[in-house]
């Protein structure tokens, strides 16, 4: 393995990041941001939702924020660069295995997205306070953040070497914003008692495991799925988007 | 820095596209089927070519639109999986020994594919790093081939904004930037004024006098002619002739082409034609068979004679081209197709 270049890729996209900190800070926290707004303060201070539901919310924010940034951060280069401006070809040509490339970018965008998670809390904090935050496992919430960070930056590098170049709108409206409204983000996974079967369908869904298990570690007076589950289910969809993610790469690398 | 010179040896090299190929090959293909029980979308890109470039050598691939020049480039550049054959760089097989290929070659592709959010110089410093090497010596080359490459005043800007032409000055000097044993380039000076491709030439010899092996590919004649030790002449995915620029030239019958047109065809004339003083072969050519290639030792003088002949026979002489001994009309003869058609 050679870590000279890994390092010099590495130190590439933080490079481009820097360059583009501002339209990378406004497209991670704008959105949770409103909706912090919205749904902790405007909703709460009205007396439409009690002011438990800010704790509530807070770890699912913090879901959304990680799991866009990373599918972003690795997604949307990849697919411009392989299909677009072909920008990556000149990395494709160091000397390093083509996979490794692959996961220097799983690797940024997970750092990026542990970053977004991590930010999301303070600025969400200052917006909802008071919150009732109870971090009694920081060590499980900090393996739960990184495994969440994989499963964002994993699936990104499966969706960017996936999808078309004109199907991007539809990777929006058909992947993501399904997968953020059926994955727990907004409400914990026991409120969907109710509904039985769209109760185990939505188990399919990453995100669900990610919003859970932030939400058992970061406020665990809350309903959420047994921790072990969380685990499994977070391990088991980094694992196979890797690979998946993987294979496509080197799909597209290679003619 | 790796000093061991390296060659570029490919065995029955082919390679079949089931869909149109990637842009790692160029793209553009004259599609052709290899028989008619495969599906239709196959395309043969290359069909068993085999090349020896020695150490040290400028070698041309040359060859019009989809003969498969693009295709040979991506295979060796480990950026297309050949369907069949070997290919070594150095004594690295380029498809088993990736990493090890990687570190011996620059490359030079077909179309520009600069960092659009770097600068040109962070272009140049950022492809040392991947290669490895330390910041000092980084710096200091990256501002040598600036200046050779005359790029200095726009070192500092995004390469996003620069002419078509600024790109590709700056994408042979990125290629170079780690001082490749073995530098690829595919057609280097499509989109040069005449001015910057006499520059690049000039570097590429000078870059080859250091020892380097140097493979391009290109359509334009006078490019293989000025700058080429050896070449190749491919077309359907074939190694077509093989050799000196001279030598090739003088393979020609003749040397000189004379292309022809004549108000009707005229097998008499035709046979008389062969019958004259230095002409070589007649061939007929093209539809209504009103034309003629012939290849001669002479060009001009014939002309009157033929004219005279023609007359003789009752046939206008329409139109007369004379072309000199070239790698055009080598390969004219070779296929039967002009290069730019």
């Amino acid at each position: 393995m050679n870590w000279k270049t890994f390092f010099a890729l590495l130190s590439r996209d933080a490079h481009v990041a820097r360059r583009n900190f501002i339209t990378l800070v406004l497209q991670t926290f704008l959105q949770p941001m409103m909706f912090v707004f919205i749904f902790g303060r405007v909703m709460v201070s009205s007396g439409y939702m009690p002011a438990i539901y800010k704790s509530l919310l807070l770890p699912g924010i913090m879901a959304i924020s990680m799991i866009f940034t990373g599918v972003w951060a690795v997604a949307m280069p990849l697919v411009s660069e392989f299909q677009f401006t072909h920008e990556i070809e000149d990395r494709l040509l160091a000397p390093i295995e083509n996979s490794w490339l692959a996961i220097e970018k799983v690797f940024f965008g997970a750092a990026q997205a542990v970053v977004a998670g991590l930010a999301v809390i303070p600025a969400a904090w200052l917006l909802l306070r008071p919150v009732e935050l109870n971090l009694t496992a920081p060590a499980m919430f900090i393996a739960i953040t990184i495994l969440v960070a994989l499963l964002s930056a994993c699936g990104g590098l499966a969706l960017g070497c996936s999808i078309d170049q004109t199907k991007i709108g539809l990777m929006f409206s058909l992947v993501l914003t399904p997968m953020i409204f059926f994955g727990c983000t907004y409400y914990p996974w026991n409120a969907l008692a109710n509904f039985p079967i769209l109760q185990k369908i939505v188990l399919v869904n990453p995100l669900v495991y990610a919003s859970e298990g932030l939400r058992g570690s970061l406020v665990p007076q809350f309903p959420h799925l047994p921790i072990i589950a969380v685990l499994l289910g977070l391990l088991v969809f980094d694992v196979l988007f890797l690979l998946l993610g993987l294979r496509q790469f080197r799909k597209k690398a290679v003619g | 820095m790796n000093t061991m010179l390296a060659g570029i040896r490919t065995r029955d090299l082919r390679k079949v596209y089931s869909s149109p190929p990637p842009r790692a090959a160029g793209g553009g293909f004259a599609a052709r089927r290899k028989s008619k029980k495969q599906p239709a979308r196959e395309i043969v890109a290359l069909d068993g070519l085999s090349l020896d470039v020695q150490p040290g050598e400028i070698f041309g691939l040359l060859g019009p639109n989809g003969a498969g020049k693009s295709t040979t480039v991506g295979i060796l550049t480990t950026r297309v999986r050949p369907t069949g054959g070997q290919a070594w760089i150095g004594d690295y097989d380029v498809w088993g020994q990736q990493v090890e290929v990687k570190r011996l070659i620059g490359v030079v592709g077909q179309r520009p594919n600069l960092d659009f959010t770097l600068t040109a110089r962070e272009i140049l410093l950022f492809h040392g790093a991947y290669f490895g090497i330390d910041s000092q010596t980084r710096s200091t080359r990256a501002a040598e081939l600036l200046d050779r490459f005359k790029l200095t005043d726009r070192a500092d800007q995004l390469a996003r904004g620069f002419s078509g032409g600024m790109m590709q000055r700056l994408s042979i000097a990125r290629a170079m930037m780690h001082d490749p044993q073995v530098l690829f380039l595919d057609e280097p000076s499509a989109g040069l004024d005449p001015q910057t491709r006499l520059l690049l030439w000039e570097i590429l010899r000078e870059y080859n006098q250091s020892g380097k092996t140097i493979l391009l590919t290109t359509h334009n004649m006078e490019e293989a002619d000025a700058l080429c030790q050896r070449l190749a002449i491919i077309d359907h995915g074939r190694n077509i002739a093989l050799g000196t620029p001279a030598e090739l030239k003088a393979s020609v019958p003749g040397g000189f082409l004379l292309r022809l047109r004549f108000g009707r065809h005229s097998p008499e004339l035709f046979e008389r034609l062969n019958l004259l003083a230095g002409v070589r072969e007649v061939r007929a050519d093209g539809d209504g068979d009103n034309k003629a290639d012939v290849y001669a030792d002479r060009g001009g003088p014939l002309v009157s004679e033929i004219a005279n002949l023609a007359a003789g026979c009752a046939v206008e002489l329409s139109d007369v081209h004379i072309s000199e001994p070239s790698l055009e009309n080598l390969f004219l003869h070779h296929t039967g197709r002009s290069l730019r058609e």
